[in-house]
This record gives C-alpha cells, sequence and structure tokens, in this order.
C-alpha cells in the first residue's frame, strides 16, 4: 500500500514524464487472503500483494494504453514509453473527446482497520467455527473465507486526483449431506460484522431439510427466489442492457423503450455506490464521481449509465461516474445496484403460495437472448415444493429458461429485507422475489 | 532468477516447511480490439512476480508478491508457512505428495513466426480490414475483430531439486459481427466465439485463419439469422460442427474428470462432479466409438506445455476408451490417493495463484467419417455450429447449450438455416447416443481461453481437439 500521498507522488511523476496531450495513470495495489476449506478441513490458504500502473496516452485522438505490475522509475518510464508508442502506430478515435475533468467525489466509509488486519490465524479460527458447526450435524462444510485491503488512486492531466482505500470481507459455504446441500454468504466492509456462526446455521439448516429430494416434474411453477438467486437476475440485466455502449449499439432491451414499462410496476432498480448499505465506492476509474443511475422507475425504463466516452457520443449526456478501467471494451456498468424492497415476509410469501417452488440459489447462469434476456441455469443448495402455504418436500434441482425481464413483470411479492450479493462484478443489494410463473425446463438426478 | 528461489526454499525449510516450490512468472501480453471501425484498445501489459507454496505441520501455504528481489523473497516464504501453520490448525490428515519429483529442464514453445515481432501497426491492419468488410454488410451493427498475444517466461524450483525454466507463447484472434433489428439480435463469430480462437503458436496462428477472407461470409450468416426459422423443438437427431463439440468436451467431461473435483474441493464454488471414484475403469460414459485422451503434448494445443506447476512433464492421458471411463486429470497430492503418480496437469494463472487441476488438451478421438458422407448420411436432423450460451449442473450431468447458427437436414443435404439452436442432455445418455464421429480431415484443437475455477478465480487456457460429430435422439428447441 502506499497512502494518498505516495500514490500522489507516483502519479504526479508518471504525468510529469509523459510527452502526450493528455495522460491518465490508475494506480491499484492489493493485499488479499483468502482461506479455502473443503471435506471440512483448510485445503487451500493463500495471500497475494499485488501492484498495477495503468497508463493511457493520449496523442490527438490517437490512443495507447500499457500496464504493469510495478510502480518503481524503470517501470513507470518503461510503460509511458510504451503507451505512447501505441497511440504513435494507431489510428485516431473521432468519437474521442477528452479524458475527464475533476469532479467533487464524497468521500466513503469503506475501510476497517479489523479486516486490513486481519491475520492467517483469525480466518483459520472463523473456518474452525464453520467446519466443527457442520461436523456436529454430520455434514461436511466446503467454503472461503476472504478479507482484502486496496488502494485505488486516479490522477490524469486535466487535473483529476481521487483515491480512495477499502477494506473487504466475504464468506460463502457450501454444507453438504450425501443426498443435499446449503449455502450461505456474508460481505461486509468490516469483517467483525460477519456471524460465521449464523453463516454456518444457515447453511446446515437448508442441507438439513433439503436431504432426500425427489423428482418433480419440469414444468411452469409459482416461485419464491430467495436473495442469493434474485441478485442473478440483477446481473445479467446490468450486463446485457444497462450500459449506454449496449444502447448506443442497438442490443440492449432499453433501445425503443425508454419512458415506457417494461417490467413490473412495483420493480425499481438503480445504482448508487454511494449508498452505505451497498459496499461503498466514491468514484469510477476515470476519477469522475459516482452519481446515482435510476434504470427503472416504477418499472419504467428510465436511464443507463455512462462513462466519459459514451457520453462524449451524445449530446447532452455527462459521466455518470460508471467506467471500467481503460482497455476494457465492456463499456459502462453498474456496480452497486439495488432492487427496492417491498413489504412481505418470506414466511407471508410462502403462506400465500398454493403450489410452487422455493428456490434457493441458480447455478452456471448464462444468456440464450440478450434482448430478450433469456437465461438458462440450474437451481442448486435446495430447492423444494410448496403445496398450500408450506414446504412440503425437497425435489431435485431443475434446469430453466426463463426470460428475466418477463419474470420481472409477473412479481408478485417484493421481500422487505434485502441482502447484498456478488457473483460477478456488481455488488447488488436484493430483496426475494415472488414471481407468479417460472419455467423449468429440464430436472437432474439429485 | 536462481538467486530469488534459492533462497525462498531456504528460508520456507528454516521455517519448518517440509516441501516447498516457487514459481517465479512474468507475463507479457497485447491485446488488440477493433470495433464498429474504431480501434477500441490497445493495451500492452506485463504481470510479474513470484510465489512460495508450503507444506508445514502437514498443511498447505502459499503467499505471493509481485516485488521480485531478495528481501521480498523471505517475506514471502516466511508468511507462506505462516499460513501453512494456521492451516493446519484446520486439518484432518497431512498432505502426502507421493514420490518426490526431480526435474531439471527447460521447454519453449516452437513457433514459425515470433508473434511479438510483428508489428502493432500490421496486427491492426489486419483487424481493420475484417472490421471494414464486416461492416459493409447492411444489417451489422456491431463489428468486433480482435487479437490476443502472450509470452509466460516461467522458473519453477522445488525443495526436492527441481528447477525448470519455460516460455509458452500463445496467439489468439477472432472476428464477430451481431446484427439487429425489431429488437432482435443476432451474432456470428470465427474461427470461435466467446471472442476468439487461441493455440501455443505464433503468428503463424493469424494467418492461418485469414480473419478478413471469411469476414463477408459471417456477416452475411449474421444478417440472415434475423430473417431466419426459429429452431424447432422436439427430439431429433443432431451433428455438432468441431467449434461446439469442444465446448460440450469441455463442460461435460473435461471438468468432470478433474480429481480434486471428483474429491470435493471445488464443491464450494464450481461443484462437484458425478465421475466419483466407484466407477473408474468401469463406466460407460459414452458409446463404443468415443475414445478421450488429455494430451498436454499436442503442437499448438492451447493446453501444450513443457511441464505443470508441480514440475511434473507434461503427458498423455486416456480417458475414455470405447466408451468406458478409465481416467482422471491428477496432481501430485490426488494421484497418491490412488496409488498413482501424478499425471502433470497442475497449472497456476499466474504467479499469484496455486496450481489447480486444470484439463491441458482434452480431445475427442477423430473417427472415420467425412463430414459431406456424415450429412449425407442423415435422413433428419440438425446441423448446429458455434457456441453461443452454455450451462452444466453442478455435478457435470444436466446440461444446455445453444449455437449461433444452425441448418436443417433433409434427406441427406443441408437445408434452411436456423436461429436460436438450443439442445439439452444429461452426460452419460447424451455421448452414449454419439453414433458417428469424422476422421482427421476435420479435426482442430480449439482454444478456450476462458475456463474458470478456484477460490479466488483463476482462468486457464486449455484445448478441445474435435471434429464433427452426430448424435441421436437429442432434445431440442429450448427457447419458445
Amino acid at each position: 500500500m502506499f497512502g494518498d500521498q505516495e500514490a500522489k507522488r507516483i502519479i504526479e511523476s508518471v504525468l510529469a514524464y509523459s510527452t502526450g496531450d493528455q495522460t491518465e495513470v490508475v494506480l491499484y495495489s492489493s493485499d488479499a487472503a483468502l482461506t479455502r476449506f473443503a471435506n471440512g478441513y483448510i485445503h487451500q490458504n493463500v495471500a497475494e500483494s499485488n501492484v498495477q500502473l495503468s497508463v493511457r496516452v493520449v496523442l490527438g485522438k490517437r490512443i495507447g494504453i500499457a500496464t504493469v505490475n510495478a510502480a518503481h522509475n524503470d517501470a513507470i518510464k518503461r510503460t509511458v514509453d510504451v503507451a505512447t508508442e501505441i497511440a504513435r502506430c494507431r489510428e485516431p478515435d473521432e468519437h474521442f473527446i477528452s479524458l475527464p475533468g475533476p469532479t467533487t467525489y464524497q468521500p466513503v466509509d469503506s475501510f476497517a482497520v479489523r479486516t486490513a488486519e486481519f491475520t492467517p490465524e483469525e480466518r483459520a479460527s472463523a473456518v474452525a467455527v464453520i467446519c466443527r458447526k457442520a461436523a456436529e450435524s454430520q455434514l461436511i462444510a466446503s467454503g472461503a473465507f476472504e478479507t482484502s485491503t486496496s488502494e485505488l488512486a486516479i490522477g490524469n492531466s486535466e487535473g483529476v486526483f481521487a483515491f480512495q482505500t477499502d477494506t473487504l470481507a466475504n464468506v460463502n459455504t457450501v454444507i453438504m449431506s450425501d443426498t443435499s446441500s446449503g449455502y450461505a454468504d456474508r460481505y461486509a466492509v468490516d469483517v467483525d460484522q460477519i456471524d460465521v456462526e449464523a453463516v454456518a446455521a444457515e447453511a446446515i439448516d437448508k442441507a438439513l431439510r433439503s436431504r432426500n429430494p425427489t423428482r418433480l416434474d419440469p414444468g411452469t411453477y409459482e416461485v419464491i427466489l430467495e436473495e442469493y438467486a434474485v441478485s442473478d437476475i440483477l446481473d445479467f440485466i446490468a450486463f446485457l442492457g444497462l450500459s449506454a455502449k449496449a444502447v448506443e449499439e442497438e442490443r440492449s432491451f432499453m433501445n425503443g423503450n425508454f419512458g415506457r414499462r417494461i417490467v413490473g410496476e412495483g420493480i425499481n432498480i438503480w445504482d448508487d455506490a454511494m449508498d452505505p448499505r451497498g459496499i461503498p465506492v466514491a468514484f469510477d476509474f476515470e476519477g469522475v464521481a459516482k452519481q446515482r443511475v435510476d434504470f427503472f422507475i416504477n418499472g419504467v425504463a428510465n436511464a443507463v449509465c455512462y462513462d466519459s466516452y459514451t457520453a462524449g457520443k451524445e449530446k447532452n449526456k455527462t459521466s455518470t461516474g460508471h467506467a471500467l478501467p481503460a482497455g476494457d471494451t465492456y463499456g459502462p456498468l453498474p456496480g452497486n445496484m439495488f432492487l427496492g424492497p417491498g413489504t412481505s415476509t418470506k414466511e407471508e410469501m410462502l403462506a400465500s403460495t398454493k403450489r410452487g417452488i422455493w428456490v434457493s440459489r441458480f447455478h452456471y447462469t448464462r444468456d440464450v437472448h440478450p434482448t430478450k434476456v433469456v437465461v438458462t441455469g440450474m437451481t442448486r443448495d435446495g430447492t423444494f415444493l410448496i403445496e398450500n402455504g408450506e414446504i412440503t418436500r425437497p425435489v431435485n434441482n431443475f434446469r430453466f429458461t426463463q426470460g428475466y425481464l418477463e419474470a420481472l413483470n409477473n412479481v408478485l411479492a417484493i421481500g422487505k429485507e434485502t441482502k447484498i450479493q456478488r457473483e460477478l462484478y456488481p455488488f447488488n443489494r436484493v430483496p426475494a422475489l415472488k414471481i407468479a410463473a417460472w419455467n423449468f425446463t429440464g430436472v437432474t438426478e439429485y | 532468477m536462481k538467486h530469488i528461489t534459492d533462497r525462498a526454499l531456504d528460508v520456507a525449510r528454516s521455517r519448518g516447511a517440509t516441501y516447498a516450490d516457487v514459481r517465479i512468472v512474468n507475463l507479457e501480453s497485447q491485446t488488440l480490439v477493433v470495433r464498429n471501425g474504431v480501434t477500441e484498445a490497445v493495451t500492452v501489459g506485463e504481470s510479474a512476480g513470484l510465489g512460495v507454496r508450503v507444506l508445514a505441520d502437514g498443511a498447505w501455504g502459499f503467499a505471493s508478491s509481485s516485488k521480485l528481489d531478495l528481501g521480498e523473497a523471505d517475506k514471502v516464504a516466511a508468511l507462506a508457512v505462516r499460513i501453512a501453520k494456521a492451516s493446519a490448525t484446520v486439518k484432518k490428515g497431512d498432505v502426502n505428495l507421493g514420490q518426490p519429483v526431480v526435474e531439471r529442464g527447460s521447454y519453449r514453445t516452437p513457433v514459425q513466426i515470433d508473434p511479438f515481432a510483428v508489428s502493432l501497426e500490421e496486427k491492426l491492419s489486419l483487424l481493420l480490414k475484417a472490421d471494414e468488410i464486416m461492416r459493409a454488410i447492411k444489417g451489422i451493427v456491431v463489428a468486433e475483430s480482435s487479437m490476443e498475444i502472450q509470452r509466460e517466461f516461467k522458473t519453477f524450483a522445488n525443495s526436492e531439486g527441481s528447477f525448470i525454466e519455460q516460455v509458452l507463447i500463445e496467439t489468439g484472434c477472432g472476428i464477430e459481427a451481431t446484427s439487429a433489428k425489431d429488437g432482435e439480435v443476432q451474432r456470428r463469430s470465427y474461427p470461435n466465439s466467446v471472442g476468439r480462437h487461441q493455440g501455443t503458436e505464433g503468428f503463424e496462428f493469424v494467418l492461418r485463419y485469414d480473419l478478413p477472407g471469411n469476414a463477408a461470409r459471417i456477416a452475411e450468416e449474421a444478417v440472415a439469422l434475423l430473417s431466419a426459422k426459429q429452431c424447432p423443438a422436439g427430439v431429433r437427431t443432431i451433428i455438432l460442427d468441431g467449434t461446439q463439440l469442444a465446448l460440450q468436451v469441455h463442460e461435460s467431461c473435461g471438468h468432470a474428470i478433474e480429481f480434486d473435483r471428483v474429491l470435493g474441493s471445488e464443491a464450494a464454488y464450481a461443484g462437484t462432479s458425478f465421475l466419483t471414484i466407484d466407477k473408474l475403469g468401469t463406466f460407460r460414459y459414452g458409446s463404443d466409438i468415443v475414445n478421450i485422451t488429455a494430451d498436454a503434448t499436442i503442437p499448438g494445443g492451447l493446453g501444450t506445455f513443457g511441464y505443470d506447476d508441480e514440475g511434473v512433464p507434461a503427458q498423455i492421458t486416456p480417458i475414455v476408451r470405447d466408451g468406458i471411463f478409465k481416467g482422471y486429470l491428477t496432481s501430485r497430492e490426488t494421484a497418491s490417493l490412488l496409488g498413482q503418480t501424478s499425471n502433470g496437469t497442475m497449472r497456476a494463472d499466474g504467479w499469484n495463484r496455486i496450481p489447480l487441476i486444470r484439463m491441458t488438451n482434452i480431445n475427442l478421438e477423430p473417427g472415420t467419417w467425412t463430414l459431406d458422407d456424415l450429412i449425407a448420411d442423415t435422413d433428419d436432423g440438425i446441423y448446429m455450429q458455434t457456441n453461443k450460451s452454455w450451462s452444466i449442473d453442478d455435478k457435470r450431468l444436466n446440461f444446455q447449450f445453444g449455437t449461433e447458427i444452425a441448418w436443417e437436414i433433409v434427406r441427406g443435404k443441408l437445408g434452411a438455416m436456423l436461429k436460436n439452436a438450443t439442445y439439452t442432455g444429461i452426460t452419460p445418455q447424451f455421448w452414449g447416443k454419439c453414433d458417428a464421429i469424422c476422421n482427421r480431415d476435420s479435426w482442430t484443437v480449439w482454444g478456450t481461453p476462458n475456463c474458470g475455477k478456484g477460490q479466488p478465480s483463476q482462468t486457464a487456457h486449455v484445448g478441445h481437439g474435435t471434429a464433427p460429430a452426430r448424435f441421436r435422439d437429442v432434445q431440442v428447441g429450448l427457447m419458445k
């Protein structure tokens, strides 16, 4: 870790050395450790200390990017020289307007000393709790406990300097019997907020209740999706359609639909990196302050997210602070999504279901049709039949092929509690959902 | 680098490690992306560091750092031992690595044209030409052409006396044309999807695949798909082209045979495997004509190398013979449980990751048919080409795939183009219905540069040698 003063010095030395018309420097450093366990014991246990220096040099409208994982003078000079040479040899990008200028961001509370100082012995002790509790129920625990500290410093020749230090703690576990499994996870800035006993208890409960599942025919069912599954819906919506780049390339479900209701009236989805209920981040990878973007307001398609490049291609648009690192061609992406809670408890959802399926979690989901957001995947770690307001038996896992936008148009109830989840890039805070129809197209043998 | 590896090993031993290995890796890369006439990204990267893996008190520890000097070697080795001792507080038995591995040697990927010696201008010119040709086709909304080149300098040393130096070179390229109209979006890719095809070759790889020469066809097919018939639903005979079959092999065989997965090591993330130990040697995985081999030596394969990341030499292992399941992918630790020695499949994604059992080149051995004869022999079926979507359950049984394009086969001839083709099945039932495999004339080792596994996650570059093959009685048409 460098600290803000040293990071600023490094960035200024890069900017001073560069002969580009404009130059951007991203300096990222991290210390991360992960203790992994399977079959009730620690089988992998790792730690990493890394630095990444990324330099974007602009000559007119020609751009070159070079990266190195060091920040000493030789590495800086070599990297700037390479980026400059790349810029010289490539075609100009007529859409490029400028690197962004300074914006004002509010510092966020994203660092906890306890997480930064968490030791290998403490991680092992936490894992021991999960393994012991599983064993007490004749179950086997697997999972991972990760703690990390990172620094992100961004500066450019237009006056941007942004600096943030973060910590993140995450535990996840799959606890298994011979015929069943249960899952739980937690994310927090402060590792002391993670209650490993509660994590273990949640997964154990699911593993015990889902033992000896039986086959149920696939078909279309009413479903209750736990938060773990609902997060997947937000991931696909974000990746497939909530970027300005997807809209500009006419491959988003938002194309032609701004101002129209395309999901249920009760559905509100937004991105807000400053919200302390998420994992807060103050600025994006161009150093632009994060802004809240409301994607769906009462089901109406409202907006997508921008970086400086996509904003520069449209009139009256500015960056919303969602840039990915330079060189990533995916375009701007949401990183901190929220699906607005409702008023139902999961117990109330259950009690009101005559016949349906309780889904804990999805596995290996992939899009089948991007503009309709049709996704296929499996259920996993606890799938149950609901009859007359009660869970009557665990069932074998299903394959589904379902349009996610269609599902959001069929929401019967929205949970009042929310959880933070992450599978791909964004952190999502989501409630459980009860959905009128979910298309299960296959069933597996367990 | 030997002074650093020696130092790290010495410190690890002095701190109580009973085994230690050190990898120093320097990865150089170039990524070029052209999209809709704009050179969207030209990035040159460099990542170097060391990773020290140790056994202490019978358990594993690993630490890594981007700083390459003696002082950092001391710190990293000491931390690895501390982590191992922490692991040992939650263990069930001591790790057994079997017989020592003592290898001293070197390996360098053979290439004809050094891809790093080809200028960026020449590379960009080729991509821009392919891009221009695709965009000239009316109806194309996104044209993308890309190239990825990397060179990895790897030094491995262990406390048993191994010292190995390797230089591994990879070249990859691809084009993708996306069409859109009235809310419908279709895509065609070449030579393979998910960005590119890649191999352990030099720039001759890019020249051989002639991106500009295939750009018009790919773009025309993408537009034609917009108005093509929807793939019908039903139980049908299908022929899968080599690219789609490569992913089928990857998901339904390659992952299922990773022995660490069988033993539960990946249960928390990607899952386990239906190929449990009791099935080894006796389980019918597929029909009699199905033969699958793990081969880390095949020239040009994306999973080809000289030594794995435990210092075990690259080798060939039979996986399925005449349809019967015969072998796993193993490591030193897991092979010892079978009374075997490792078959050299431990691979790490960079200096900052531990090696895990990964695929090398998992190949479906060629059969006897030409593709023309196979289609002519098929009275009623669907020929599916180029993967578009993929999903499989956490034991590698229930899968569903989609392809970019398909054609009806009617009385032995290709007929109407079909869009949104999908098929589903259960792994051994599906492979049991394989009744024809094409011969070596259409056999290619396809590169999959995006295989994910592990926590923290790692990406492996693996290969699959396949030729088109026919499968009977497959459920198709899952999309409404």
